[in-house]
């Protein structure tokens, strides 16, 4: 039971990092949009933000893992 | 070599593979009684390894069938730590350094517990009552076990549950009919990778810390060399090794220490680009496969010592406005100060340990990816028995494996830069001058 509840929660946490990194996303789409000259800067920090929120996801899953 | 006959000779190599895994599965461990009444082991040319080990027979060499294949298991035992150097197939003992309360402390090369050299590094010997099992060294804790080196005759794993209810795999050592329960080393974790405190400690010079050697005497002669090319070519465009780190060095100065840090860049300089350099080259070296795999920054404790490491740099830097800000915030009312500063304060906590899980997470969830989707092939060719369906496997596996890699070595830059960054905007913060 341990194991599915550990399981259930990963992708839990995965769902919270898809909506966080979706939304970084489309801001970050439509900021090239707005201004294509920009793209190098946007992307850049689109990665380092996608990184950040990456991490508190996989603290989650590996807390999942220790968990079950 | 084009990619059409990269292709073809992959999937006869792997048709050849899964051939050769077509054993009939009877037991027949049962033969070869001698003058015991255990079951004696009979060296088998099975693939041995890392079984479920559901059994009860006392043997080396764990049989691999569907029933009792465990892709976590394989992942596991493949991110964790060891005390054997594998490359490929070929185990090198290393050196093991261990202190236990009732022996002391024990210092020997690892080949005293007489593994095979093409094998999965399970010691057909116990020396002062340790064993190896695995590449992982685990202490006999029956004091009646006779010391110096011995001859066992087996290993036996049994699933017990410890009294926090999880379910843990405890490895026996059979020896003259009888057998002994050992435990695994004392981890600052527990649960998965040891056991919380237990009989012994274990400060051998591993596969981590060997990669860990091998990666800062590279990295030395690298930047050396650099370091040298810069006094002899001054002036002239930057050639070979220099003109590849250059741009990487610039834009960690331009980009995260002199926006962070402004004037106070040149101080923290050493600091954050060693770490930066470190964690990226041990990132990468994890990477490498059949050498050790090493997965050093995928291990707790390499991260909590770096994660200190940011943590003592920013706390002994810190100005008294700095400390003005955690304690006693100005500039707001009293009553918000009041709930501002147990935040504040577990913060200084906090930042660090977030720093040390983000990249142990990172690293070893890919890690982990890259284990499952090669153990698809096992589990698509059901083990050996199915070998259509272990190409068909090795295909589709082969697909994501490289696409997985791929992505590793993007994260393995995107977590340097990250840990560095977020370093040096924790300085910062400390070393900011007063703007009130």
């Amino acid at each position: 039971m341990t194991g599915t509840l550990a399981a259930i929660g990963a992708g839990l946490a995965v769902i919270g990092a898809g909506i966080g990194i979706g939304n970084i996303g489309s801001k970050a789409m439509e900021a090239i949009a707005r201004q294509p000259e920009a793209v190098g800067d946007i992307r850049s920090n689109m990665i380092l933000m996608a990184a950040l929120i990456e991490g508190a996801a996989l603290i989650a899953i590996i807390l999942a893992f220790f968990a079950g | 070599m084009d990619i059409k006959r990269l292709f073809t000779l992959f999937l006869l190599l792997s048709a050849l593979i899964a051939n050769g895994q077509n054993h009939d599965h009877d037991h027949d461990d049962h033969s070869g009684h001698d003058h015991d009444a255990e079951l004696t082991e009979q060296e088998h040319h099975n693939e041995g390894g890392f079984a479920g080990g559901h059994h009860d027979i006392c043997t080396f060499h764990h049989e691999v069938t569907p029933e009792n294949f465990s892709a976590q298991q394989i992942a596991f035992h493949h991110i964790a730590d060891a005390n054997v150097y594998s490359i490929g197939p070929l185990q090198l003992p290393l050196p093991a350094i261990l202190w236990s309360k009732d022996g002391g402390l024990d210092f020997f090369l690892s080949s005293k517990f007489d593994f095979e050299t093409m094998g999965h590094g399970t010691g057909h010997s116990a020396h002062n009552r340790y064993i190896m099992d695995g590449g992982a060294i685990r202490r006999i804790t029956d004091p009646s076990f006779p010391e110096g080196t011995v001859k066992i005759d087996g290993l036996k794993h049994k699933h017990e549950t410890t009294d926090k209810g999880k379910d843990k795999e405890v490895t026996y050592v059979c020896y003259n009919g009888s057998e002994y329960r050992t435990d695994a080393e004392s981890t600052l974790d527990g649960g998965m990778f040891g056991g919380g405190i237990t009989s012994f400690h274990d400060f051998s010079i591993t596969k981590n810390v060997t990669a860990m050697i091998i990666v800062t005497l590279l990295m030395f002669f690298v930047f050396r060399s650099i370091a040298n090319k810069y006094k002899e070519r001054d002036g002239k465009a930057p050639k070979g090794m220099q003109g590849f780190m250059e741009p990487i060095f610039l834009f960690i100065r331009d980009e995260v220490l002199v926006p962070f840090l402004g004037d106070k860049a040149d101080r923290y300089m050493p600091f954050i680009m060693s770490l930066f350099f470190f964690i990226l080259a041990l990132n990468l070296f994890g990477q490498i496969p059949f050498l050790g795999g090493a997965n050093v920054t995928g291990s707790l404790s390499v991260t909590l010592v770096l994660a200190v490491i940011a943590f003592l740099v920013t706390n002994l830097s810190g100005k008294k406005d700095y400390w003005q800000h955690i304690f006693w915030m100005p500039g707001v009312p009293a009553w918000v100060k009041t709930i501002l500063t147990p935040v504040e304060f577990m913060g200084v906590f906090i930042k660090p340990l977030t720093l040390m899980l983000r990249l142990f997470a990172n690293i070893t969830a890919g890690h982990i990816v890259v284990i499952i989707f090669v153990s698809l092939i096992f589990i698509f060719g059901n083990v050996g028995t199915n070998i259509g369906g272990a190409i068909g496997g090795a295909v589709g596996s082969t697909i994501l494996t490289m696409f997985m890699m791929a992505i590793e070595l993007l994260v393995a830059f995107i977590q340097a830069f990250v840990f560095a960054i977020l370093t040096t905007s924790y300085i910062g913060a400390a070393v900011e001058e007063h703007h009130h």
